[in-house]
């Protein structure tokens, strides 16, 4: 099945916190009143200029495999080449908060006021991220009103760019999921414009199919290690479950 | 004096009305442009950057002190004569061709230009030949380069291999970064120096100038 979609702005407004976090927000005090203020403008900017949508489109592991497979500039070895076969549904996903939350962006800087530029940048970032979670949650959802869902199911996402997964394996997800549909274009480089934007597949299968090890000889470039936060999210969750 | 100070302090707090208000009361009194920039402006933005540095303050504060800083600077700017310009050295910067994303560099832009630097951006999708011939022509000692994708990476490995061709890699030094961008990746295309962040690249392009 195929789908397009608005997503609600308010699933993808970020927290001030989570704002000044991407913005690199290391010391332990709390902001002045002069940035709390800046962070409450870019929200308030965010939740005007954001056009939240997405795409997906479930795909079987065979035809995934030839998506993933691309122009065969991957890693030999990945996660998702070992999680993939074990999924219980496959579902290539693209989703944007908008291209005018990038044109004020630009506008910010240009008219001397990086700081707001910047701050609305993370909010946009973030706020991308959330798109994320929200299409996590929905997959989640659907998987756990289908009978054949476990109780420990799972659905998380994986991207190219990302642990082995190269990212001109853009092309040929873009030409399997058409996400032009929603305003997402590729270019040649393989950026997704708008720039806030985020593609890949999501992975709904039984929580231990997540688990990885990030030991791959690409982990030591990788600067988010993200599958840490990941992991511990599914099993924090895993011990909430009644 | 007494002026100097307040411009330095207000700008520490990012309060541009006050940077502005009190540059033009600093020129009232017939103080040197050169000397409020130094001592007022440059003086504030130094220790904000240091703070930051220090992980003491929030990028956001930084910006607004910057935007300050830019306020003042305003003011100042047909006072300074190309002399007493900023003066620590031009740095061309620019996001290497493919690649739209422009934000970290336009923070290090506005980094380098609170440390003193005069800066030509050069904005996103630069080719090589742009930023070879912009520091040629301009005498910039540094080429600041930034990439987000690793399928915009090898521009980097270009700007560096077109400077070794024209003879100009020993007076135009390179500096790069970029989220995807490595120390291990820098050695290997030969650039200079490699700024994991925009505070850090800022430190690079000191060292670089000497």
């Amino acid at each position: 099945m195929r789908r397009t979609f608005e997503i609600p702005v308010a699933a993808v407004v970020p927290s001030g916190a989570a704002v000044l976090r991407a913005m690199g927000g290391t010391t332990d005090r709390s902001p002045g009143p002069r940035v709390e203020r800046l962070l409450e403008e870019a929200l308030e900017e965010f939740r005007a200029k954001a056009e939240p949508r997405a795409v997906t489109a479930d795909i079987g592991a065979r035809e995934f495999a030839e998506v993933y497979e691309g122009a065969g500039d991957n890693e030999p070895s990945s996660p998702l080449l070992a999680i993939f076969p074990r999924a219980e549904r496959l579902a290539l996903f693209a989703a944007t908060v908008g291209a005018e939350l990038s044109d004020r962006i630009a506008e910010l800087f240009d008219a001397g006021r990086p700081a707001l530029g910047a701050a609305l940048d993370s909010a946009a970032s973030e706020g991308t991220e959330l798109a994320g979670v929200h299409l996590d949650g929905l997959a989640q959802e659907e998987a756990r009103s289908r009978h054949a869902a476990g109780p420990d199911t799972w659905a998380l996402r994986y991207s190219p760019g990302y642990c082995g997964w190269n990212i001109t394996g853009q092309r040929a997800l873009f030409a399997a999921l058409r996400p032009d549909e929603i305003g997402i274009l590729l270019t040649d480089s393989c950026l997704m414009q708008p720039l806030k934007s985020i593609s890949g597949v999501m992975v709904t299968g039984p929580a231990a199919i997540h688990e990885i090890a990030d030991d791959y000889p690409f982990c030591p470039d990788c600067r988010t290690k993200s599958c840490r936060s990941r992991m511990r999210k599914i099993r924090q969750n895993l011990r909430k479950e009644p | 004096m007494e002026i100097l100070s307040q411009i330095a302090s207000e700008l520490e707090c990012g309060a541009h009305e006050a940077v502005r208000a009190l540059t033009q009361s600093a020129l009232e009194q017939e103080l040197e442009a050169g000397v409020i920039l130094e001592r007022g402006l440059l003086a504030g933005m130094q220790v904000v950057g240091d703070r930051f540095r220090n992980h003491e303050v929030f990028l956001p504060e930084v910006l607004l002190a910057a935007r300050a800083m830019n306020a003042g600077l305003e003011l100042l700017e047909p006072h300074l004569g190309k002399a007493v310009a900023l003066s620590r050295g031009t740095v061309v910067i620019g996001t290497v061709q493919g690649d739209l994303h422009d934000i970290g560099k336009n923070l290090v832009g506005i980094m380098l230009s609170g440390a003193g630097f005069e800066v030509i951006d050069l904005g996103k999708d630069v080719s090589p030949e742009t930023f070879v011939d912009t520091a040629h022509e301009t005498g910039a000692s540094v080429i600041g380069m930034s990439a987000l994708l690793t399928t915009t990476m090898p521009g980097m490995k270009k700007v560096i291999a077109l400077l070794k061709e024209r003879g100009l890699d020993s007076s135009v030094r390179t500096v790069v970064g970029g989220a995807p961008v490595t120390e291990e990746f820098a050695r290997e295309i030969g650039a200079d120096s490699y700024g994991f962040d925009a505070a850090h690249a800022v430190e690079c392009v000191k060292e670089l100038v000497g």
